[in-house]
């Protein structure tokens, strides 16, 4: 069958030869790699449970009112949209089950892509030869935010139309063309006649496209260009220790299918999420107290509750106070993912190939700034609770906000400060063995005579 | 016990704990069949639907695991990496070849050059449609529905006599014609006459105590929904920026930089409260364009 098979395909394209190679492809094992494979299954199953809801979801802002099995909502002046995820969610079956496995899995999605980001990061996975791979990750994850937020306003509930209007404000305050392009995007003043079926064409069909066709490369490059390893006995920049892509790596892969699945199956299933009949349609003079978006939107939330009252105007223009903590801190945030690679290499001088993974305590000045980036923006996602933060706690939003700030500022340095000192601890207490190993790996590129390979490269030679 | 025995016990124990495995996942994918076809009637509908396929696969993936850890080749293996790669023999063949392409159609610079133009012109062109997908943010940025004389009405449509409200109480109200209208949506509020001092150049702007301010955040848009009485601030649930009710809801705390704008008031023939013009700057968020927005309305 497979014989007849192969037969077909190879008289008539040939490849043989490259599947065979495949087949024996070596990946190296370790669990801090999965990460990156969670993110992808996570996408699969995205597509495959958004596709059944976009069998049944209404992209119209058209008014109707509820008269559905619902009755608390019975007889409600509510949108298209609103209408049919309650209609989805109760009188279509497995509905609710999909949609409920749907969020959990954007949720788990962009969960993972920031794990797996960490740990690329922390163990110098995006050196050279792999910055284009680095850069294509962070547009993911770029993408998987807009995509994410997208989905969540498609519902048109209380809760995803206030987000809406935030977005709007802070569309809005993009400098130079932010009035006009919120009035083009949303078609018209806020809520906008079209903003539901652009934001469902972009959430089912550009989006996902994009995800889609960036995936490929991100996994095409991996291939391409080898799996990085960490260092060990009998592993150099020049092999690759580990099992084969077939059958043994297949068999691993599809068991984290499997299970990736299992858990969002259960998530989906069992626990609740987003019950948008609870908050009820979206009108845009009403709104509840101790809102909060998706986590992966908690950072700008919270930057928008904790940013100072600043504002700008001159020569008739005016720096909205949303431009601020929404668009030049997530630009900003971006610009150093993207350019992190670059930085670290001007600032370290270190033009060679690594394919060996570093640990992260002998790296302890990249851990340090990495460990107090994230710590900044755990301290923004926790301000985005700050209400809660406050009637939970007892204390008054006043002090509330103002240890966040506080928080927002000295949080990132001290962690740093502790981090770096943990790392050089760690580093000279293990064994000497290891340490020494991991030294001679490190030292490794520079001094192999290989013009070839290009190893330890002038920045000419990079461009 | 020898090694090798050792081994084989650990392979025999994964092959039935994989085999077992497996079954629990043919279970699992006929009971979320089942549960599908029969179960929609149940009160824990959602919940078997979610448990049954997590327990398939699951089961699916445990097993396929313990097959591949347990039972398939680990080697280590290893294989050469073809990176560092890059062969400079064959980027320098492949320039040459472009280089040569360059050459044979150099000698039509013009005929390129007018293509380049022309492509050029008709990109351009085919970004114009754009400016289909809305209408232009002015006038509607720089201003709402009210205007001199219309009445204030609350979400239902009902006209707002002068003796709706208590002292202290808070209600929303629209435009008359334009009820729910985002832009336009007002707090009305009835202050207690003795502790409300007009603004300068605001002493007509309100009625009997009734003062009225955009209920849109200066912030982010939110709707200014929570009246604090005994402090008389209006505060906003979204983002924590609070407004002195009595200062011309002034900012006195969270993200927001200026006041909500006020809605000058008036009665009518019959008693009912009508609004004596526009709001006098742009409601809502700031944006770029927000000073010459403003000038429009006033000028």
């Amino acid at each position: 069958m497979i014989e007849r098979l192969a037969r077909w395909v190879d008289r008539r394209v040939g490849g043989s030869e490259f599947a065979e190679k495949k087949l024996t492809k070596i990946f190296p094992e370790s669990w801090t790699f999965l990460f990156g494979e969670v993110a992808l299954y996570c996408f699969v199953i995205l597509v495959m449970t958004g596709t059944f809801l976009a069998v049944f979801y209404e992209s119209s802002l058209v008014d109707t009112t509820y008269e559905g099995s619902y009755a608390p909502l019975r007889g409600v002046e509510m949108t298209a949209a609103y209408h049919s995820v309650i209609q989805l969610s109760f009188d279509v079956r497995a509905g609710l089950f999909f949609r409920q496995m749907h969020h959990w899995a954007a949720l788990v999605f962009v969960a993972a892509i920031v794990v797996h980001l960490s740990r690329v990061f922390f163990t110098g996975a995006f050196r050279r030869p792999r910055e284009l791979n680095w850069a294509i990750g962070v547009t993911l994850l770029l993408i998987s935010l807009i995509e994410g937020f997208a989905g969540y306003s498609l519902l048109d509930d209380l809760l995803s139309g206030t987000g809406l209007r935030i977005a709007h404000a802070v569309m809005e305050s993009i400098p130079l063309i932010g009035t006009w392009t919120t009035s083009l995007i949303f078609g018209g003043p806020f809520p906008g006649e079209y903003i539901m079926s652009r934001l469902f064409t972009g959430h089912v069909f550009l989006l996902p496209a994009l995800l889609a066709g960036l995936i490929g490369v991100h996994l095409a490059l991996v291939f391409r260009q080898t799996h990085t390893q960490f260092p060990g006995p009998g592993r150099t920049q020049r092999n690759v220790v580990g099992a084969r892509l077939w059958p043994t790596y297949t068999a691993m892969s599809f068991g984290m299918f499997a299970l990736t699945t299992a858990v969002l199956a259960a998530l989906g299933g069992l626990v609740q999420i987003n019950p948008v009949w609870y908050y009820g349609p979206y009108e845009p003079f009403i709104v509840s107290t101790g809102a909060q978006p998706d986590w992966y939107m908690g950072w700008l939330e919270g930057a928008l509750r904790i940013f100072p009252a600043w504002e700008f105007t001159g020569w008739g223009f005016m720096l909205a106070n949303p431009f601020f903590p929404a668009v030049l801190l997530p630009t900003l945030t971006f610009v150093v993912l993207y350019f992190y690679p670059a930085l670290e290499r001007t600032l370290t001088r270190d033009w060679g190939y690594h394919h060996i993974l570093d640990r992260p305590r002998d790296r302890p000045i990249r851990t340090a700034f990495g460990a107090a980036g994230l710590s900044f923006y755990v301290v923004l996602h926790i301000a985005g609770a700050q209400d809660i933060i406050a009637t939970q706690l007892n204390v008054s939003i006043v002090s509330t906000m103002y240890t966040l700030r506080a928080a927002a500022l000295v949080v990132p340095i001290l962690v740093a400060l502790i981090t770096y000192r943990w790392c050089r601890d760690l580093a000279g207490s293990s064994q000497r063995p290891a340490r020494a190993g991991a030294e001679a790996e490190a030292a490794q590129p520079a001094p192999r005579p290989a013009p070839a390979y290009g190893h330890g490269a002038s920045p000419a030679e990079e461009e | 016990m020898s090694a090798e025995s050792k081994d084989g016990r650990d392979q025999r124990v994964a092959t039935v704990a994989a085999t077992i495995a497996f079954v629990v996942g043919i279970g699992g994918g006929i009971a979320f069949a089942i549960v599908y076809s029969v179960g929609a009637e149940t009160g824990w509908y959602t919940q078997a639907l979610g448990g049954s396929l997590a327990v398939a696969t699951a089961a699916i993936g445990i097993g396929s695991v313990i097959w591949a850890h347990k039972l398939m080749p680990h080697g280590p293996e290893e294989e050469e990496r073809p990176f560092p790669g890059g062969n400079p023999d064959e980027r320098a063949k492949m320039l040459a070849t472009y280089d040569d392409s360059l050459e044979e159609i150099g000698r039509r610079r013009l005929l390129g050059r007018l293509l380049f133009a022309a492509v050029g012109v008709t990109g351009l062109a085919s970004l114009f449609p754009i400016r289909s997908l809305g209408p232009s943010p002015f006038p509607e940025r720089a201003r709402t529905a009210w205007n001199r004389g219309v009445r204030l009405v609350t979400e239902e449509g009902h006209p707002v006599p002068v003796d709706e409200l208590d002292v202290n109480g808070i209600l929303t109200v629209f435009p008359e014609g334009h009820i729910h209208d985002a832009d336009a949506q007002t707090v009305l509020l009835r202050v207690p006459s003795d502790i409300f001092e007009p603004l300068d150049g605001r002493e007509d702007w309100s009625v009997d105590g009734y003062v009225a301010y955009s209920k849109v955040c200066t912030h982010n848009g939110c709707p200014v929904g929570l009246y604090q009485v005994e402090t008389q601030q209006l505060f906003c649930p979204c983002h924590q920026s609070a407004f002195d009710v009595l200062q011309g809801a002034k900012p006195t705390f969270g993200p927001a930089t200026r006041p909500l704008p006020q809605l000058p008031l008036a009665v009518d023939g019959q008693g009912y409260l009508i609004a004596r013009g526009d709001y006098d700057v742009p409601v809502g968020p700031g944006f770029w364009t927000w000073p010459s927005a403003a000038r429009q309305e006033t000028g």
